[in-house]
């Protein structure tokens, strides 16, 4: 299997109140569980992300339960209203490769 | 923690494989309907079809990977907040796609991924704001290569 790596895309600098967009991929197979090997004829046992959550400071900022529909090396993208300086820590939980975590640093001024 | 899975593996657990998958889908069972689907999470609220909307191309070439953004207006604040957004694809083997859950933090309640669809479909959003009400949008996608293998 590729190696499993996330990579996330977060403003190092914003204002206060201002709402930033983050970008986040996890380079992963997401087997949805729905192929077959074409050799043996064999369903080719499902294995994806299934959690993914952004928090700043420790807060939960936003969450994804992701289903085998997701396209492979999950993309998601979504908002942060920065209300002061801090970090962003990402988690991604996946069935059979255990979790993946990064965290990134924003300032506002 | 890693755990290879090779093919003898497979083959030697397959029963047991199995049942692990479908203990792991995270908001399904295996055998649910799109209507089904709605009708759980919607909980007899009427929809409205005010304020959300799916922001998707009107023809995918390639169903393996079709960019969507869910959308819905809102202020982020007090009671007019979006807690949560559920994707369905009613025309794929399996319709759910994903939730996605905000914060007062989000700022706005707008979210993209990329989504596989087997075939031509309606891909479904449906919205669960913070006071209960229910916003509903359908967006038809035409799908030239499905994405669901085979």
């Amino acid at each position: 299997m590729a190696k499993i790596k996330p990579r996330v895309k977060v403003p190092k600098k914003a204002e206060a109140g201002e709402i930033v967009t983050i970008k986040t991929l996890l380079a992963h197979p997401m087997e949805s569980g729905q192929r077959k090997d074409k050799k043996t004829g064999e369903v080719i046992p499902q294995d994806i992300v299934n959690y993914f959550s952004a928090s700043f400071n420790g807060e939960t900022l936003f969450e994804v339960d992701v289903d085998p529909a997701v396209s492979t090396n999950p993309y998601i993208e979504f908002t942060l209203k920065v209300p002061e300086s801090g970090t962003v820590s990402f988690l991604w939980k996946t069935d059979n490769d255990g979790d993946f975590e990064i965290e990134k640093k924003i300032k506002v001024g | 923690m890693t755990i290879e899975i090779t093919r003898r593996n497979a083959l030697m657990f397959g029963a047991a494989g199995v049942a692990s998958v479908s203990f792991g889908l995270s908001a399904f069972a295996k055998e649910m309907t799109t209507e089904e689907a709605v009708a759980s999470f919607v909980g007899g609220i009427e929809p409205s079809e005010m304020r959300i909307e799916i922001d998707a191309p009107e023809i995918a070439e390639n169903g393996n990977s079709v960019p969507i953004e869910v959308s819905v207006e809102s202020a982020m604040e007090g009671d007019d907040m979006v807690e949560e957004i559920l994707v369905l694809a009613s025309g794929n083997p399996n319709p759910g796609v994903a939730t996605f859950r905000f914060s007062a933090l989000s700022g706005e309640a707008r979210a993209s991924t990329r989504i596989r669809l087997a075939k031509t479909q309606d891909v479904v959003a449906l919205a669960r704001m913070k006071d209960g009400s229910i916003h509903r949008a359908t967006r038809a996608i035409k799908v030239t290569i499905g994405g669901c293998g085979g």
